[in-house]
């Protein structure tokens, strides 16, 4: 009677907490608008869209614990699919259910190309296939404007339709009912809405048959086999869903952006996704979307350090930007060296990684 | 006719180079089972030193052996105290950590390098002096000039000398039973730890030189070079078959020649659909063919684990 009473408080205690974080979500986009200002909001809604892409690529590294290391070239998979299909550039204006489920399908394609042949060998070679897959794609995308024009080269695409969803324009702002909302907070509220879909999805593939395959597959591969899981199989199954994670992301990277361009889906992209997961603890959500906060927040944060130069010293002597990746890549080997479960690990891989499996 | 010997002499000299730091990369898969990522960014150091050494230089009124010599030896000393401190300080402490820590201190590393290298010599793309001889002799039709013909004969005593070291030397020995097994080598009285070292180092300075003969070759260098230099060794490297050193040596010549070959003619093959501006993706795709096909590459023993 007493465990009954006590779990169920728990259970009282456990949705008052949801209840105050949906709040804080919602009010969030607000109260940043009014201290911080409109470009704020932009920031935020680009740590949501970073939030997204990291828990795609923590399906892949956290759970079943693959190294993609050009995650990227999903993303501009999928945002150049929207992107070709939502502007002038051949006259095409889909609607939105079309494009992003076409971009994430062809994101998955091609992770289950690239994963086919390199998901029997070891680990190492997944790595740096992709990691060459995300240079090639750049250099298709830089190409591909001759013979016919497809991706329009180095220049990108630009004029790309915000995101539309049966009439109502993300892009415009609404007023509505004495309430007006602002182009980046309506972006905020379909991108919160996409994280949540997408760690909903995680948090069920986790402890489904799925994930505990992952999961073994991840401690040990050869016991995992022998236990009779279809190890290749399911390997390619994290990839894939992990780039189509990444494609559906790209879609609507596009849409907000409003311009796509090879150069913003370079190496050093993949690695800061990379990065955010592993600073915020692989496998575990609260971590990854901790870590992707932090670094879409803190690089902003950085270029104040730029513009308060130039205001107390009258030029800019240490430029933020220059040492951003440098961090990033600091940031990586100071983890795996002192700290390899991340910032925020989960009880099992802080396990895994302290070498008590 | 002449234009197919030409593409050969081409695709040979940048294959020799590819060789190269392939060696790097085999030398230390075949003993630590990993793919050292920073070793394409080592080349682009030794690129960047050898040129700044040799700009300051040759203000000086030296002679040009004198120069180049000395700008190599610079690059090559610093890559090899490089190449031995990222050993040291990311590789060794997580030797017996799961699998993915090593390959993520790996690309830490490559970042690292890559950024400090922007923050000390920029973004643009710097012009290699202009000091090297611009003779070329002509060979069946096709032109070979004094720094191919260099390049090659360097690549090539370098690549008998290291097949020599580790088939004939005691460090050699030392290197392959480290290989086959760190702790029976242990037992035998080897000093594992230093033998891995030393495989860095001597990679390293490998690596210094293909990086020196590449921004030498183009005129250019640029701290982004390393990058795709790295990959393409890293291809021709299992192209030849991982871990085996005379597959290195074969998977770059081989490499070289296919991507050279494979640019002058992508034009004609697809009817002027694709240009020779795919260059830099032949590798790639030799890559994903030779993991498709034969894993183990040409010379590679088939393995049911290393594959």
């Amino acid at each position: 009677m007493m465990l009954y009473w006590k779990s169920s408080t728990n259970l009282y205690k456990a949705w008052l907490s949801y209840i105050a974080l949906a709040l804080g979500l919602a009010v969030l986009p607000w109260l940043v608008q009014a201290g911080l200002g409109r470009s704020w909001v932009r920031i935020l809604d680009f740590a949501l869209l970073y939030s997204m892409l990291a828990l795609g690529l923590n399906i892949v590294v956290g759970y079943a614990g693959l190294l993609d290391l050009g995650y990227i070239a999903f993303y501009a998979v999928g945002a150049y699919v929207y992107a070709i299909l939502d502007s002038p550039q051949f006259n095409l204006h889909w609607p939105l259910w079309a494009t992003l489920p076409l971009g994430a399908l062809l994101a998955g394609v091609f992770g289950v190309l690239l994963g086919a042949p390199t998901l029997r060998l070891r680990g190492d070679y997944l790595a740096i296939v992709t990691l060459g897959f995300g240079e090639i794609i750049r250099i298709f995308l830089n190409n591909l404007n001759t013979p016919f024009n497809l991706t329009n080269g180095p220049q990108g695409i630009s004029l790309i339709d915000p995101v539309q969803l049966a009439g109502f324009s993300f892009a415009a702002p609404h007023h509505e009912l004495g309430i007006s909302l602002s182009a980046p907070q309506q972006y905020y509220y379909l991108f919160l809405a996409g994280t949540l879909l997408i760690i909903f999805v995680a948090m069920r593939l986790q402890h489904s048959r799925i994930g505990r395959a992952w999961a073994a597959i991840r401690e040990d591969e050869l016991a995992a086999a022998a236990c009779g899981i279809p190890v290749r199989n399911f390997k390619l199954l994290a990839f894939a869903m992990g780039a189509s994670f990444g494609g559906l992301a790209g879609g609507l990277f596009a849409g907000f952006q409003g311009f796509v361009s090879p150069e913003s889906f370079n190496l050093m992209e993949s690695v800061m996704i990379l990065c955010m997961i592993v600073l915020g603890g692989m496998g575990n959500i609260p971590g990854v979307i901790f870590g992707a906060v932090l670094l879409t927040v803190l690089p902003e944060a950085l270029r104040m350090l730029g513009d308060w130069q130039l205001n107390h010293l009258g030029r800019v002597v240490v430029d933020p930007g220059d040492f951003r990746m440098l961090l990033f890549g600091l940031a990586l080997i100071i983890i795996m060296l002192y700290r390899p479960a991340g910032l925020l690990p989960s009880r099992q891989h802080r396990r895994e990684w302290s070498g008590k499996a | 006719m002449s234009t197919l010997f030409q593409q050969l002499i081409n695709g040979l000299v940048l294959g020799s180079v590819y060789a190269l730091i392939a060696l790097g990369y085999t030398m230390v898969y075949g003993i630590l089972g990993l793919i050292n990522f920073a070793h394409g960014e080592l080349a682009m150091i030794g690129a960047l030193i050898a040129l700044t050494t040799i700009a300051a230089l040759s203000g000086f009124a030296l002679p040009v052996p004198l120069v180049v010599a000395a700008g190599l030896l610079a690059a090559i000393s610093v890559c090899m105290v490089l190449g031995y401190a990222i050993e040291r300080i990311a590789y060794r402490p997580l030797r017996n950590a799961p699998r993915l820590a090593p390959l993520i201190t790996a690309i830490g590393v490559s970042i690292v390098l890559q950024n400090v290298a922007m923050l000390i010599w920029g973004r643009q793309y710097l012009s290699f002096p202009s000091i090297l001889p611009q003779g070329w002799h002509a060979l069946f039709g096709a032109r070979i000039t004094d720094i191919q013909i260099a390049m090659l004969a360097t690549a090539f005593v370098l690549m008998f000398a290291l097949d020599a070291l580790v088939r004939r030397t005691q460090l050699g020995r030392a290197m392959r039973a480290t290989s086959q097994s760190p702790q029976l080598a242990g037992l035998m009285g080897i000093h594992a730890d230093r033998v891995i070292s030393l495989t860095f180092i001597i990679g390293s300075g490998l690596a210094a030189i293909g990086g020196f003969m590449v921004s030498a070759y183009y005129g250019l260098a640029h701290y982004y070079m390393g990058f795709l230099l790295g990959l393409k060794a890293f291809s021709a490297a299992v192209l030849g078959g991982i871990g085996q050193l005379r597959g290195a040596m074969l998977g770059g010549l081989l490499l070289g020649v296919i991507e050279s070959l494979g640019a002058g003619y992508i034009g004609i093959l697809t009817h002027g659909f694709l240009g020779s501006n795919y260059q830099d993706v032949f590798a790639f795709f030799v890559l994903i063919v030779v993991l498709i096909v034969r894993p183990s590459g040409l010379l590679g023993v088939q393995t049911i684990d290393r594959a």
